[in-house]
Parts: structure tokens; sequence; C-alpha cells
């Protein structure tokens, strides 16, 4: 067909013809482009959901994942908690009961039901190797009470209080993860240890996330002399052995800190070597995602730097950015708990799994009274369900990648 | 290929260099350092006529003055009180705590800790090299089931305390002496194979508990690797034209998976070096860990400066060697002048 221009002679002819009824059939019916592909309610949602809510449906498919996140919220209650459920302080001593064993909790005795209750212990000095022995009491059944009221603490050294989720029989003990040397309940340790074993990770990831971030945002945004710069840093960093710097450096705090300053120090110390691996992460992300279409995009409309790094960049990585850092708790939790497993970290009175393991330092009492060693349980449990998570979160990370 | 090397060496001068200097600022960062503490004590006790003898110590290592200084005159960059003597000449320091200098206090630990460290990426390597393949040849079979498991537990348990089970094992089943290198009763002995194999049987606690969580990550990723290859299609052709499955395997995946295997090292080695320093603490190895412990303990700087650097400068060789392994085995990386066209 050759050019039709205004002016044209064939100018008007055309109109005409196309005013007139055309010659071939058209439907009265508009068309639906997306008639052939009816999506369900169900597919709809999926399309329209947010990034966020796309994660989250991947991510409830990762069984293993989810039953790991409940896990960690179930021992993340005993943070804001503690005193309501440890029965005991776990720091008072009871003399009687000097690395006394573990009292199993029953259900029956002599075949009747009681209710969960413990069994009383009789101390008999063992004069052949003068050691207290623990007997058990078949007759003193100490029934368990719960929703109590028991020892009187300061909640979170703020508010008095006696209220218990369970406490000893009137009269009775209740250790049921044994004693230590100086009779402190191990099982109220463990329960105030998790206030600071579990947050000293997830405060050191928020340090090392912001250095991360910070070095990688100039390095990926800057690039050039100061890219090269950092990724040489970090290169260095990773190259060097963690644990002997952590040593050192948690060795280089003062002895005369309290143990808030000592926790915050630690953290700190966990965090600062830790950020090279999320600043590489950061830069490398940032460096593909400022290619892409709708970043070039906000680019031509001309959106500042700022508001292309938070509006368009930041969303796209934040996913990952949580996947990597969940990941790199477990490693955080042990660091404390080595170093204070080590008498570098915290000390008593601060309580942590790693300063409950302190005791069980040497072979004797491993083998003597292994129940010292029980902070390793929830050690293995909570550094399995953080890397079962992170597992879960960094394969849900990326909902568009199919 | 003599070139690489060379080029390879030569980065790592300014690498060392600012290892070095971070690492003088970790032992530099406690307040004071040990001789002048020593003199506020003795101030304490009111003992004065000692303390004359300690700032002329203090002078003696350069300790009076400032913080760039004491760097230079440590690295032996600068003329220090008697000259030029630092770790470039090959006077590593003096101990304050053992009076003695550091060279004699850690001789003896140092070889050690490199044959552990050693030994440890060797069982690394020959443990995780067949289960790798296994698991991705045999995915989700119940030993694929069994060895993830397994390797989780690896990287989740702490080594120090894996190490202090295992060592209450050993001496209750196998009755191996508990701690130490070799049984109490070849210390002193010239050596003998009955001493070399006392030596051999302790070192397998060691090796095991370092290597657990290494070996743990590096399976699960030579099988991630494999079963990425395993899934090509030049592997469903190779199978088409009637390779035997042991062939198919080996021959081509297996090449391809093993390169990130072996650049991994990186990694694998800084972890390995600080599992050797914990887990000798709790050993009782007498490798370069107890003594970093005491030294950080009692701000014994040079000492503690020392073993930081030693450790540091034995994961850098670890690195080269890969790089290295890396270059003879992939002929894809190129060297030299190549590289630069």
């Amino acid at each position: 067909m050759s050019n039709i221009t205004p002016g044209d002679p064939g100018f008007d002819t055309g109109e005409k013809s196309a005013l007139d009824l055309p010659d071939h059939y058209v439907d009265e019916v508009r068309f639906d482009p997306g008639e052939a592909e009816r999506l369900t309610p169900e597919q709809e949602r999926y399309f329209q959901a947010s990034q966020w809510r796309i994660i989250w449906l991947r991510f409830k498919r990762h069984k293993l994942a989810l039953w790991s996140g409940v896990i960690l919220i179930l021992f993340y209650l005993c943070v804001p908690f503690a005193e309501v459920i440890a029965p005991y302080d776990p720091n008072m001593r009871d003399s009687d009961n000097i690395h006394a064993p573990p009292q199993g909790i029953h259900l029956f005795d002599d075949g009747r039901f009681v209710g969960p209750f413990v069994y009383g212990t009789r101390a008999e000095l063992d004069l052949d190797t003068l050691q207290w022995v623990y007997v058990r009491d078949e007759d003193a059944v100490q029934r368990l009470r719960f929703f109590c009221l028991g020892d009187s603490y300061e909640f979170w050294g703020l508010v008095e209080g006696r209220f218990h989720l369970v406490c000893p029989a009137e009269g009775g003990s209740m250790f049921l993860l044994g004693t230590d040397r100086l009779g402190r309940d191990v099982f109220s340790g463990l329960v105030y240890g998790a206030r600071i074993s579990l947050t000293v990770g997830l405060v050191g990831v928020s340090i090392s996330i912001l250095l991360g971030m910070f070095f990688g945002g100039i390095a990926g945004y800057l690039g050039g002399i100061v890219d090269s710069m950092i990724m040489r840093l970090i290169e260095i960093l990773r190259s060097l052995p963690e644990l002997p710097l952590w040593m050192a450096l948690s060795a280089a705090l003062p002895v005369t800190w309290s143990p808030l300053w000592i926790y915050f120090g630690i953290t700190i110390i966990l965090g600062l070597l830790d950020w090279p691996g999320l600043a590489r992460a950061v830069r490398s992300k940032l460096l593909s995602l400022r290619e892409e279409d709708y970043a070039r995009a906000a680019v031509l409309m001309g959106a500042p730097p700022g508001r292309i790094i938070r509006r368009h960049l930041l969303p796209g990585f934040s996913s990952h950015i949580i996947a990597s850092a969940t990941l790199s708790v477990p490693s955080m939790i042990l660091g404390e708990t080595a170093l204070s497993f080590l008498n570098l970290g915290l000390q008593r009175p601060a309580i942590s799994w790693g300063v409950l393991l302190n005791e069980a330092q040497n072979i004797t009492v491993v083998t003597i009274y292994p129940w010292l060693m029980a902070p390793v349980i929830p050690i293995i449990i909570v550094v399995l369900a953080f890397n079962f998570l992170g597992d879960g979160l960094r394969d849900a990370a990326d909902p568009y990648k199919h | 290929m003599i070139a690489y090397v060379l080029r390879r060496c030569l980065g790592m001068i300014p690498t060392l260099l600012v290892i070095s200097f971070l690492i003088f600022l970790i032992i530099e960062l406690p307040p004071g350092d040990y001789l002048s503490n020593q003199m506020e004590q003795l101030r304490a006790q009111g003992e004065t006529a000692s303390i004359a003898k300690l700032e002329f110590m203090r002078r003696e290592f350069a300790l009076d003055r400032p913080l760039l200084e004491r760097y230079a005159v440590w690295l032996g960059a600068m003329p220090g009180p008697q000259g030029f003597s630092g770790l470039l000449q090959g006077n590593w320091g003096w101990s304050f705590e053992f009076q003695k200098p550091v060279d004699q206090v850690v001789s003896g630990t140092l070889l050690l800790t490199v044959i552990l460290n050693f030994t440890t990426i060797l069982f690394v390597y020959i443990v995780s090299f067949p289960i790798g393949i296994y698991s991705a040849t045999r995915q989700y079979s119940w030993g694929d089931y069994g060895f993830t498991l397994l390797g989780y537990f690896g990287l989740a348990v702490p080594n120090f305390l894996l190490g202090l089970i295992l060592l209450y094992l050993m001496n209750e089943y196998f009755g191996v002496s508990i701690g130490g290198l070799m049984a109490p009763q070849f210390i002193d002995a010239p050596m003998s194979w009955d001493k070399f194999m006392s030596i051999l049987s302790h070192l397998v606690v060691p090796t095991v508990v370092i290597g657990t969580a290494g070996t743990a990550s590096m399976i699960r990723r030579l099988r991630a690797n494999l079963l990425d290859e395993l899934h090509r299609q030049y592997v469903t052709t190779a199978r088409a034209k009637g390779l035997r499955e042991r062939n198919v395997v080996l021959k081509y995946p297996l090449r391809m998976a093993l390169n990130p295997f072996i650049a991994d090292i990186g990694n694998l080695i800084p972890s390995l070096v600080s599992g050797s320093v914990i887990v000798s603490v709790v050993l009782n190895l007498p490798t370069v860990g107890p003594i970093l412990l005491s030294a950080l303990q009692s701000q014994d700087q040079y000492l503690a400066g020392f073993i930081l650097l030693f450790v540091a400068v034995l994961t850098l060789f670890g690195m080269l060697i890969s790089d290295l392994l890396l270059a003879v085995l992939d002929p894809r990386i190129r060297l030299g002048k190549e590289a630069a066209s």
C-alpha cells in the first residue's frame, strides 16, 4: 500500500471506504486478551500478591524450615519470660544439693497415677571416695505445682514477683537437670542463659548487616578504586581465621566493664568479622540489579540515587540479606559459646550457655557429672533450627525465580 | 607457570603487610602493656626498687614510642633500640611471661600445628570426596539422607564439645590416654615405631573433631555441584552412547564439579585453623592454641601477635597452594600473558 497523506487525491476515498461497512466479519463481543488462559481465583491471588506474600507462600511449603521457625519462637519465649519459666534463681546456691543428679519427672508411683512429680533425694557421704552420693527416696513423692508462687525474683530487674510456671513441691526440690559444684540449678541456668545466647546472634547479625550494607553499598554504587579497595579488604578479612581474632579482641575488653558492656563488646566483636560475606553479597546483587530495566526506567524518569536505592533496589535484595543473615546467626552463637567457654567472654553472674559449659571444661566432669554438659542440647537444637530456617528462607527469597 | 607462581607470591606481600598491621592493632588494643601493668602492680605494693628496671626494659622494647613507630620496630622496618631487629630480620619478639624469646617458646609447637592442620585438610578431602559422589549419584536414597543428617549435626555441634565427648569415648573403649599428643611414657623417648603409632592414634580425635564441620560443608558442596552437572545434556548423550554409568560419572561431570571443590579451600582453611586453636585448648594438644590463650590472658603481646600472624600466614599459604593446584588442574585458568590479552 502506498503512503497516503492528507491532500492526496486518494485520501478522501480511503477515509470513505473505512467508514463503510468492512468487507470482513467483526465479532460484536469485546475482545478479551486474557480469555485464552483464564486464571483460577487461586492463581489470581498468587499473581497479584506482593513480593513478601509470595515469599511467605513459598516458605510455607518448606515444612522443615517452618517447624524450625516454630521451635525457635518457642526458644525465644525464654528471652522475655526467663524469670517466670525458670523454677529457681540461676545464681542461687543450694549447699545441700551440690552436684545433685537430675531428678526425672514421673507420672506414676507404684502403678498409681499422681500427675507430674519428682522423687525426693537423700544425700549420703560415701566414706571411700569422700563424695556426696544422692539416693532416690522412693517414699518422698513430691508433686510439682503449676502456675504457682515460688522463689521471689525481680522481673527484668524492675518488678518484684513470685509467679512461676512450675515450682517444686513445698519443702521439696526440683533439679530437672541437676546442679553444679555450687548447687546451682542447671535447668534454670539454661533458661536464663537463653537470654544472652539467643540475643547475641541477633544483635551481632544486625551489626554485621549494617556494616555489610554500608561497605557493600558504597562499593557497588561508587565502583572504581573504592570498590577495588573494599573488595581487597574483604578478601583479606575472609582469609583470616575468625576464632583466634575473636579471642584476641575479647581478651582486649577491659575487665572492669560491667556484664552488660561486655555483652555489647562481644556482639560488636562477633559482628566485626562477619560483615565481609554480607558486603560481598550486597555488592554483587546491587551491581546486577542496577542493570535491570526497572532501575534504568527510574533513572530515566529522574529519580535521585537515594530514592532508586531505597525504593527500587533495596526491596530486590533485602530478602537475600535476611536469608544469609539467618545463616550466619549460628556461627555467632557458637562463637559466643566458645569465647565464654574459654573464659574470654562473659562471666558469672552473667549467664549464657557458654558460661554454663565452662563448668564442663575438664574430662573428670564429663565422666562423673555428665549433666553439666546439658547446655549442649539447646545449642545444637537452636543451631540446627537456624540452619534449616536459613535454608528455607534462601530458597524462598527469590520468589520470581522458577 | 613459573611467572604465575611468582606473581601470585608477590601479590601476597601487600596482603601480609595489611594483616600484620591489623594484628598489631589488635594486640595493642588493651590499655597499657605487659610491663606498664606490672609496674602499676609494683607501685601499688609500694615496691619502687624494681620499677627502674622495668622502665629500662620498656625502653629496650621500644614500648615508650608512639603506635606507628612501635609497629615499624616490631616489623623490623625501623631501627629499634638494638638496631633493625624485627620480624623481617627473623626476630619474632620477646615473651614477657616466659622471659624467653618468642621463637624458643613456640618452636616445638609450630611444626605440630602445621601437621595437624595438614592432616585435617587431607581428612576432609578423603572423607568428603567419596561421600559427596555417593550422595549425588544416589540422590534421595537412605544413604544420602543419612549423610545429610550427619552433616547437619557436624555443623551444629560445637567442635570443642565434640572433642570432649570423643575423648571420653576413646578413653573408655579404646584405652587411648586422655589429652596430649602421645602416651606419657613416650614424651622423652627417642623416636620409635611405637612412639610414632602413639602420636598417630592421638591425632585421630583432633583430626576428626576439627574436620567434621568442614567435611559436612564439603560434602554438601560437592553433592550440589555434581548434581548440577549430572542434569546436563552431555551426560545424557554419554549414557545414550552406551557408556558405563561409572565412566559417565567419573570421566566428565566429576571433573567439572571438582574445581569449585578445590577452590573452596579458601573458605575451608580459616575455619579449620580456628577449630584447631580451640580444640587444642580442650584436648591439651601442644600446638599454638593453648599458648595463644594464655598469652592473650596475660597480655603477653608479642607472643600473641606472633601466633596470630603465624595462623594468618598458615591460611594464606594454604590458599596459595589451592590456587596453584587449581591452575595445574584446570586448563581453562589462564596464566600470565594469556590472561592479559
